[in-house]
C-alpha cells in the first residue's frame, strides 16, 4: 500500500513537471498559421508519430493517403497526400497544421488537434453523451511533437 | 499564402492519389427493382439546393454486390421485416380493439405517403414525420402503446409504409406553415458539431464521392430509409443513422424524435427532393 502510493506520487510529479513546460492548447501562439516554438521542448519521436497515423486518436489515414504507411489499409482521400509534406512545410508551419488547422486553412475540414475551447454540443468521446470536466485535446502537446517529426521525415529526396 | 504556395504541388499528389482509386463519385449503374421499378438515383437539384447541382441517391455510391441486394426483393433482406409488419398491420391491438387495417384498409392505401413525409398536420399545429404518425394512430386512435421511436416495429411498419411509395419522388414541402422547421434544420445541417466539428455539409456536400477511411462517402440522402445495414444486419431508421453520424464528430447528440431531429429530417429529406422512394434500401 505504502509503496503503492509512493509511485504515485512519482508519477503524479512527473506529469506535473512535464506540464510545467508545455504550453498549454489554451496559450499557443500561432504566426501566420505557424507555431515557431516546441510545445514541450522535448523532442518529437518519429516512430511514436508514425503510429498516430493509424487509428485512434489521430487516425489521419482516415482522411489522408501516406505511401509511407502503405500497410494501412484503407486510406481516405478528404486532404491530401502526406507524402513530401517535409519538403513542401518548415517544421513551425507542421506544427500549426497539426495543432490547429484552421488558423493556416479557414474553413477546413481537418479537426483540430490541440484546441480545448469553442466546440458546439461536445460529446464524451464517441459515446453520444454530453463531456464532462475538463477537455482533453484530441493529441497530447508531446504527440503533437511526435506527429510533426515524423511528417518533417516525409521527403521526396 | 503558404496556402497557394503548396496547392500545385498537392495537386501533383492529387492526381497521384486518383489514379490509384478504384472508386469516385457515383457510379453509372441504374436501379430498377424486380425489373419493373424505374428508380431515379439521380436527379436535378431542386431551387433550394444552394451548392449541389445533381442529386444522387445513396445506391449509386454502393458496390455492386451491396447494389444487388436492392435489385430484386427475394434478394433484399429487409423484406422479412416488411412481411412482419404486413402481420402487424392486420392484427388488432390496445384499448380500442383496432388494427392499422381497420381504419386503412390495405397497406396499398398508403402510396404516396413516404413521399411526403415530414409534413405539416394541420390539427396538431405541428411538422409530423411518418413516425410520429404511425405512433399518434397506435396512441389515438387504437389505444395501444407508442412504438419506441427507432426500434424495430417501427422500421418494419415503415419499411412496409415505403414498399407501396417505391419509385415514386421524394416530393416534401419546404414553405408555409413548415418553413421555420426547415430553416432550423438547415442551420443544424451546416453546424460543425463535437470535438471534431463536422457538420453534415462537410461530409455529404463538400466530400461525397471520397473515401473517409474504409467508408465510401454519399450525399446522405434518406430517400432509401428504412435502411438495411450488411453491417448490423438490421433495418435502421433515419434518427438512428442521424444519431451515429452525430455521434462520430465525438458530439452529444441530438435524441431520436427531438424536434432538432425532427427538423433535419425535413431539411435532408427536401435535399433529396426529385430522387425515388427506395426503402427498404440495403447498404454496408
Ligand atoms: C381508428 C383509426 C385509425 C387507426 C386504427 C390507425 N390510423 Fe392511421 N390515420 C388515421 C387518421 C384519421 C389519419 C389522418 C390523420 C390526420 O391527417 O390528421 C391517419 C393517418 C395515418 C397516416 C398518414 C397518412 C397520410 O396521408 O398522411 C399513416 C402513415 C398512418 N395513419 C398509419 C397508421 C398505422 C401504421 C396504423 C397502425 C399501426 C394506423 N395508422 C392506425 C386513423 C387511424
Ligand atoms: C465524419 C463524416 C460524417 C459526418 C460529419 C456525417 N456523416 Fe452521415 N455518413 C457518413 C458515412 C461514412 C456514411 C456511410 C456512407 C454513406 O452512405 O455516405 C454516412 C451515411 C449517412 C446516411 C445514409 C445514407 C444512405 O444512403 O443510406 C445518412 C442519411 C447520413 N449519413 C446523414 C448525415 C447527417 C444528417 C449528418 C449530420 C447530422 C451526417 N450524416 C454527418 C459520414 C458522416
Amino acid at each position: 500500500m505504502k509503496r503503492a502510493l509512493g509511485v504515485a506520487a512519482v508519477l503524479v510529479l512527473g506529469a506535473a513537471q512535464a506540464q510545467a513546460s508545455e504550453v498549454k492548447p489554451t496559450d499557443v501562439k500561432f504566426e501566420d498559421g505557424a507555431i515557431a516554438m516546441s510545445l514541450t521542448g522535448v523532442a518529437g519521436d518519429v516512430e511514436a508519430g508514425a503510429k498516430i497515423m493509424n487509428k485512434g486518436a489521430g487516425n489521419c489515414v482516415a482522411c489522408h493517403m501516406i505511401e509511407d504507411q502503405s500497410q494501412l489499409a484503407f486510406q481516405g482521400e478528404i486532404g491530401p497526400m502526406l507524402d513530401g509534406a517535409g519538403d513542401r512545410w518548415s517544421e513551425a508551419e507542421l506544427r500549426g497544421i497539426v495543432a490547429n488547422a484552421k488558423m493556416m486553412f479557414e474553413g477546413t475540414m481537418m479537426p483540430s488537434f490541440y484546441k480545448t475551447e469553442g466546440f458546439i454540443r461536445l460529446g464524451n468521446g464517441y459515446t453520444g453523451k454530453s463531456h464532462e470536466g475538463d477537455v482533453a485535446p484530441l493529441l497530447t502537446a508531446q504527440e503533437i511533437e511526435d506527429v510533426v517529426a515524423y511528417l518533417m521525415t516525409l521527403k521526396y529526396e | 499564402m503558404s496556402y497557394t504556395r503548396t496547392t500545385s504541388l498537392l495537386s501533383l499528389g492529387m492526381v497521384l492519389a486518383m489514379s490509384a482509386l478504384v472508386w469516385a463519385d457515383a457510379d453509372d449503374d441504374q436501379l430498377i427493382v424486380n425489373d419493373e421499378i424505374e428508380m431515379i438515383t439521380e436527379a436535378a437539384a431542386p431551387d433550394h439546393m444552394e451548392n449541389l447541382d445533381t442529386l444522387y441517391s445513396g445506391w449509386r455510391f454502393r458496390s455492386d454486390e451491396t447494389q444487388a441486394f436492392q435489385m430484386d426483393d427475394f434478394d433484399n433482406p429487409a423484406m422479412v421485416f416488411v412481411e412482419k409488419a404486413e402481420e402487424v398491420w392486420n392484427t388488432a391491438e390496445g384499448s380500442e380493439g383496432k388494427a392499422c387495417a381497420s381504419c386503412h384498409d390495405a397497406p396499398d392505401t398508403m402510396a404516396g405517403v413516404r413521399a411526403v413525409y415530414p409534413k405539416w398536420n394541420e390539427d396538431a399545429g405541428e411538422v409530423r414525420t411518418l413516425e410520429m404518425q404511425v405512433n399518434n394512430c397506435r396512441e389515438e386512435q387504437m389505444g395501444a402503446e407508442a412504438w419506441k421511436y427507432t426500434g424495430g416495429d417501427m422500421a418494419n411498419m415503415l419499411a412496409l409504409i415505403s414498399t407501396v411509395s417505391r419509385g415514386l419522388p421524394m416530393n416534401v414541402a419546404i414553405d408555409g406553415p413548415v418553413a421555420e422547421t426547415w430553416e432550423k434544420g438547415k442551420e443544424i445541417y451546416y453546424t460543425r458539431f463535437g470535438q471534431l466539428e463536422l457538420s453534415c455539409a462537410n461530409c455529404h456536400e463538400d466530400s461525397y464521392g471520397q473515401m473517409i477511411r474504409a467508408d465510401h462517402l454519399s450525399q446522405g440522402q434518406i430517400n432509401g430509409f428504412p435502411t438495411y445495414r450488411l453491417k448490423n444486419t438490421k433495418l435502421n431508421t433515419v434518427h438512428a443513422r442521424f444519431k451515429g453520424c452525430v455521434r462520430d464528430t465525438r458530439a452529444h447528440t441530438f435524441a431520436p424524435g427531438s424536434p432538432e431531429f425532427v427538423a433535419l429530417e425535413l431539411y435532408v429529406a427536401s435535399r433529396g427532393n426529385g430522387l425515388s422512394v427506395e426503402g427498404p434500401s440495403v447498404r454496408n
